[in-house]
């Protein structure tokens, strides 16, 4: 009886709390930088798309949300000729992220995405790409890939086989 | 009000009727609880308003709850509704029908032929209702009480748990423990 | 005629005030519950979102009023219809001030309890008509609740008319002219409004319709404005039962300075906010709980009260 009175006393205390609510259209909730939400495709510090049309995304998309096609420039570069994905399918999963070895698509903490055509969910390339270098500033891959990290030559490493000559026909 | 003592009246027989005629048990169930409401009525009209109420909230609030309570849990279908129209035919109801008419008129004659005054309500006061209770009417009271506490004591024997009744999970859980303890003596 | 049309005019008026209250009740209870959740609650349509209930009206008018082809069509249709008509003819008897109320009933406590107890109709009707095994259960456990705490509600209110000596409310509010009957009955008072919870199958006892376990109980199969009936005949409920708790123990319309109908709506305001803060704060009891609760506890306390007045009743005499 008396832990009945003593709840009910507790609840009605709680009039005079602080409310938790988020009146949302005008006050916006804060949300921290690893939030998964848009899915964007980033650049690199010089401008140009990070991604190289790998297809680790769309093989570890979970939902299969993800195509693309790659395609290659004149300088041999590879890039995606198109890039598209369903945003109507996407889980916000982040395993696209995860997948990507250049950082080039990454989840951003947007959410306001409703549209009143479910076409206008399937978004595009340019839909996409963004004029940023997203949550990895001066992060370049080709800068960093394959490069010899100035302490030891290629192959010196322990337990490091020397690198594979392409052009011979040896095994 | 001589016009409402005789619309009441007449609610109260049709219901009635009804309540004979219907084949699906619920139905003629809540017909003879209009049935119970227009006595109420009438019990008012004639004064007994303490009566009246005392028939809505202990017949037709508790005690047709009841009866329609067990009858939601035999779960009658459409056969009993069949079985029962069987049952209201022609042949069946006729004789006993007739008997009861001959009666019915029997008693419509000495009524009629009685002349007096058929309707003169003379109001009756709860106060007055307890005082008759305990004043003339006190053994029956007691009676009635004598009667009602054996019932209880009746309910309460039947309803009484001879031994604890557990849950499979539990009865294990129990046993593990008498066996724990069984160990620990040892 | 003149006084015939006054007392159709004042039956309208309380009609009509009536159930807008218990409309307007549903916009009370959100918001009192986000209160006391640490929320917001409906704020968006109108001023402080009352504008909500019109929305809900509507939506509910606008329902498709579905009955279930396996069904019990009449009964189902019937069901609903008595709850709000058994609450709305209680309302005959409760006096909202001196010259304010419909019939002064010499038996008006008693009338308030046959049509209290003519209530569970609609939920074993509604129950058993919906032909579905969830409202039965429903059904069943509302029918047995309200059986049971209709004793104690009865036997509670015994020791108040043995105090003032009538059945008639208008007599039972003058006699708490110098003392509340909650000062000298608080057993009864602390039963009445456990029984009253009941009886309007409110929060803490809401068994009939726990959501947890029957799915909405009695009312599963109801849509449209038929449930619409369910849900305005238990807000009716409310205000029913915290209007008789205001003037069987709290002095109905007596009050310094401020006129008698404004007494009474104050104090019944408090009650119906308490009954919502229950809501907020209580767990539901489990079935066999409240009934061995009801009969093995509430009524060995009521019949002592009863004793126990009768007995002191005795002595001053």
């Amino acid at each position: 009886m008396i832990s009945l009175l003593r709840s009910i006393g507790l609840t009605f205390l709680h009039m005079f709390r602080k409310r938790e609510t988020i009146q949302y259209p005008e006050e916006k909730i804060v949300l921290h930088p690893r939030w998964r939400g848009r899915i964007v495709l980033t650049r690199d510090p010089d401008g140009g798309e990070r991604c190289v049309g790998c297809y680790l995304c769309a093989a570890a998309c979970p939902v299969d949300c993800i195509s693309l096609q790659a395609t290659e420039d004149e300088n041999g570069r590879r890039y995606p000729a198109f890039f598209r994905i369903n945003f109507s399918r996407c889980i916000f999963c982040g395993y696209c992220e995860e997948a990507c070895p250049t950082y080039a698509i990454q989840l951003t903490p947007d959410f306001e995405m409703g549209e009143y055509n479910r076409q206008n969910l399937v978004y595009e390339k340019e839909d996409l790409l963004i004029d940023s270098q997203g949550k990895y500033p001066g992060y370049n891959y080709y800068k960093v890939a394959g490069l010899a990290a100035g302490v030891k030559g290629k192959g010196e490493g322990e337990n490091e086989e020397p690198p594979v000559d392409i052009r011979s026909l040896i095994p | 009000m001589e016009i409402a003592f005789y619309i009441a009246g007449a609610v109260a027989i049709v219901a009635t009727l009804m309540v004979i005629t219907r084949h699906n048990p619920v139905h003629a169930l809540l017909y003879l609880n209009v049935s119970l409401l227009a006595h109420a009525m009438l019990f008012y009209l004639l004064g007994a308003s303490f009566a009246a109420l005392l028939e809505i909230i202990i017949y037709a609030g508790a005690i047709m709850v009841l009866f329609i309570f067990v009858v939601m849990l035999l779960n009658l279908g459409k056969e009993t509704a069949e079985q029962e129209r069987k049952w209201l035919k022609l042949k069946v109801w006729a004789g006993p029908t007739m008997l009861a008419a001959i009666l019915f008129a029997e008693f419509l004659a000495l009524v009629l032929s009685s002349r007096q005054s058929t309707y003169s309500p003379a109001v009756v006061s709860p106060r007055e209702v307890a005082v008759s209770l305990f004043r003339e009417y006190l053994i029956g009271v007691e009676l009635a009480a004598m009667l009602l506490m054996a019932a209880v004591v009746g309910a309460a024997h039947i309803g009484r748990h001879k031994k604890l009744v557990l849950h499979r999970f539990l009865k294990e859980e129990k046993e593990r423990e008498e066996e724990k303890q069984e160990e620990m003596v040892l | 005629m003149n006084e015939i049309l006054k007392y159709t005019l004042m039956i309208v008026i309380i009609l009509f005030t009536l159930t807008t209250i218990a409309a307007w009740l549903i916009w009370l209870e959100r918001r009192m519950l986000a209160l006391w959740q640490d929320r917001y609650g409906p704020n968006r349509a109108g001023p402080f979102g009352l504008f909500i209930v019109v929305a809900d009206t509507i939506k509910l008018f606008f329902k498709e009023d579905w009955i279930p082809p396996f069904a019990e069509k009449a009964v189902f249709v019937f069901a609903p219809a008595i709850v709000a008509a058994a609450v709305l003819l209680s309302f005959v008897v409760v006096p909202f001030a001196p010259d304010i109320l419909v019939a002064d009933l010499d038996i008006g406590l008693l009338f308030f309890l046959a049509m209290s107890s003519l209530g569970v109709y609609s939920i074993v009707l509604g129950g058993w008509a919906s032909n579905n095994k969830y409202s039965l259960l429903g059904a069943l456990r509302g029918a047995s609740q309200m059986i049971s705490y209709e004793v104690f509600m009865g036997l509670s209110l015994m020791g108040v008319v043995m105090l003032s000596g009538s059945f008639r409310l208008t007599d039972i509010v003058m006699a708490q002219k110098d003392l509340w009957f909650v000062v000298t009955q608080p057993v009864a008072f602390v039963l009445f409004l456990t029984a009253g919870i009941a009886e309007t199958h409110r929060l803490p006892f809401d068994i009939p319709e726990a959501e947890s376990e029957l799915v909405a109980g009695f009312h599963s199969e109801y849509s449209g404005m038929k449930f619409g009936m369910f849900f305005i005949g238990e807000y009716l409920g409310i205000i029913l039962i915290s209007a008789m708790v205001v003037t069987i123990f709290f002095g109905g319309w007596l009050g310094p300075f401020l006129p008698p109908v404004v007494w009474f709506t104050l104090k019944t305001f408090v009650f119906i906010v308490f009954f919502i803060l229950l809501r907020a704060s209580l767990p539901r009891p489990r079935y066999d709980q409240l009934m061995e609760y009801g009969w093995k506890i509430i009524l060995p306390i009521a019949l002592l009260n009863l004793l126990v007045t009768g007995a002191f009743t005795l002595l001053k005499n």
